[in-house]
């Protein structure tokens, strides 16, 4: 494990978990640390989307919108436009829910460099229910010209990836999640906007996984092992540039894909690589994801399980492209 | 940028308004009563209001000029070509294929518009962003000015700005409605009533003040009025003449969205040729 830089317990029952949105928290107080133009404005999610380390710290940087999720994203607009870095939170349902053509006019035609930080994304977020569940995000900023699209893993690459956010002169989107899940990676896990990481080495099957399927996906492919197929998991923290020639070069070796993501895989990360092999190397292809339908209020174990985002889920998608493959 | 006198100001509006006519003719789309009727305020902010350096769109001292109902672009362009952004001739290229002059205003394009607009709403939640910067930096000589049409109040994102404006007590904003009373589906009380417009405004904290837009003397009064506000944000409902100069387009919100043909373009521009600076007596 040590070559990956993940921690040495992946597969341990007593993994540490941390909410995503926690890491985004802790970075977005360094980022404020390391320029004084990052600034952070919320709407009336302060504590929930984590911004209140950064609003403790610099509260004469930090602007209160109010539920006003058209007016979050172009004041961050006309910060930006003053030579500021500004991050915006709110819940995903509602940014970049609601405000869409805001982002698309003042943010991304305009193109200034604000952070659009969606929380609370994916089935995960539970007994809230479909409202508040945002599966859409990723398509819908994906096919934004200019815009960055981007899923952390875990908390720990949350902070990094929201460092160097701030560093992006592009616009950003950052979709986090509200329960805790597995801290897989370390301090020492390489990470940079716009590449994909191979996490696991492997050769029959390609599992290009994003956000916090990353890791069902590294557990999938150590059970797949003893079952006969040598997974490799391609980790997908921007999925907007997509690292192509990362995944191209497993795909001519394996043959075979699976995509996971806490999303509607119709425009989202499946979509996403769909489109990718459909014109440069038409493989068996299957994707988890969300299967154009809305969420449901329950527990978030019980909802990934139902709707189909499991360890098993990916494995059984695995040995059906592995399958395929060697019946072509 | 040395002053002109209400004559050559006046002189100058005219010459814009002829701009606007002429730009929209080759065009053959485009909005013609709004830019029109905000030909003396485009004037006024240019030519005496506004601290700008043609030559250097990027100052940074320079105040900031938002045009948040951006089809009312021709008028903007016709004043930065009068003073001095680019050349005039450029002007005739508006809406073509390779033009800086984009049917709606685009920020990356033309050095000197500040912000992308069209898609309405948007103005004054982008002024509240940048007078909550320049604030942050202790720019204290900057102003954001945003003009905004009256049927772009329809739109919620602007009371969302107005509120927000309002708690930060940014009066370093001033903003600027076109009251011309016209949209595309007809008056704007019919299609949607915004009066007791003041109130409204009044009501979310501002500090509003009523003055007649096509008067440039009184636009420039009324921002020097307004720059002297602490505490709030200032709102002056300009009211103007949708369509103002040309006979045949005024109060005719028809016109809204229309470009005037070759022989209407003739009538126009022999209408403002002959008036002049006398354009207002006429209707007063």
């Amino acid at each position: 494990m040590s070559e990956r830089n993940l921690v040495s317990n992946l597969m341990s029952k007593n993994i540490t978990t941390e909410p995503i949105r926690k890491g985004f928290g802790r970075g977005l107080l360094k980022a404020g640390q390391l320029d004084v133009n990052v600034v952070a404005a919320c709407a009336d999610l302060t504590e929930s989307t984590q911004m209140h380390l950064f609003k403790e710290a610099f509260a004469e940087r930090f602007v209160e919108i109010g539920v006003a999720e058209q007016n979050l994203v172009t004041v961050g607009s006309g910060l930006a436009a003053m030579g500021k870095i500004p991050f915006v939170s709110s819940y995903a349902a509602f940014s970049p829910g609601r405000n869409w053509e805001q982002i698309r006019t003042t943010i991304c035609l305009n193109n200034q460099p604000v952070k659009i930080i969606g929380s609370h994304a994916g089935i995960s977020v539970g007994p809230d229910g479909a409202t508040h569940q945002m599966l859409e995000d990723i398509a819908l900023m994906r096919v934004l010209p200019n815009m960055v699209v981007l899923a952390p893993g875990d908390s720990i690459e949350a902070e990094k990836m929201t460092i160097a956010m701030a560093n992006d002169s592009r616009p950003n989107y950052m979709r986090l999640a509200r329960e805790a899940t597995p801290v897989f990676t370390t301090t020492k896990t390489p990470f940079e906007i716009g590449k994909a990481y191979v996490f696991e080495p492997g050769n029959d099957v390609t599992i290009v996984a994003t956000g916090t399927m990353t890791y069902h996906a590294l557990v999938a492919a150590e059970k797949l092992y003893k079952e006969g197929i040598d997974a490799e998991v391609i980790h997908v923290p921007t999925i907007k540039p997509l690292d192509v020639a990362t995944i191209l070069k497993s795909v001519r070796k394996s043959r075979a894909v699976v995509t996971a993501e806490e999303a509607q895989y119709t425009g989202g990360l499946g979509g996403t690589i769909a489109e990718l092999l459909a014109e440069e190397i038409p493989v068996p292809l299957k994707r988890v994801g969300i299967i154009d339908r809305f969420g449901e209020s329950g527990k978030p174990d019980e909802l990934l399980k139902h709707f189909g985002l499991s360890t098993e889920n990916i494995m059984l998608a695995a040995h059906i492209v592995h399958d395929k493959k060697l019946q072509n | 940028m040395k002053k002109l006198s209400l004559e050559q100001l006046e002189l100058k509006a005219t010459e814009i308004r002829e701009d606007i006519i002429r730009m929209l003719e080759n065009a053959g789309s485009g909005h013609s009563a709004g830019p029109l009727g905000l030909a003396d305020i485009f004037t006024a902010l240019y030519f005496d209001i506004l601290k700008h350096d043609p030559q250097k769109p990027n100052w940074v001292d320079r105040d900031v000029l938002i045009l948040s109902n951006g089809h009312c672009v021709p008028v903007r362009y016709a004043a930065m070509a009068h003073a001095g952004y680019f050349e005039r001739k450029e002007l005739q290229t508006l809406r073509q294929f390779g033009s800086r002059l984009q049917g709606h205003p685009e920020r990356q394009k033309l050095p000197g518009v500040e912000h992308t607009s069209g898609p309405l709403g948007c103005g004054l939640s982008q002024a509240c962003g940048m007078a909550l910067a320049m604030r942050m930096d202790k720019q204290t000589h900057r102003w954001v000015y945003v003009v905004l049409g009256d049927g772009e109040l329809d739109e919620g994102n602007v009371w969302e700005a107005a509120m927000l404006a309002s708690k930060y007590k940014l009066n370093n904003i001033i903003g600027i409605i076109d009251r011309n009373n016209i949209q595309i589906d007809g008056p704007t009380e019919v299609v949607m009533p915004l009066e007791d417009l003041k109130a409204k405004w009044e009501a979310f904290g501002w500090h509003v003040i009523e003055v007649n837009g096509n008067d440039i003397e009184s636009v420039i009064d009324a921002c020097a009025m307004a720059r002297a506000v602490v505490e709030k944000p200032v709102m002056l409902i300009a009211h103007t003449i949708p369509g103002m100069g040309v006979d045949f387009m005024e109060y005719d919100f028809h016109w809204h969205g229309m470009p005037p043909n070759h022989e209407q373009a003739k009538i126009a521009l022999n209408e403002l040729r002959t008036l002049k600076g006398k354009i207002r007596s006429e209707h007063e």
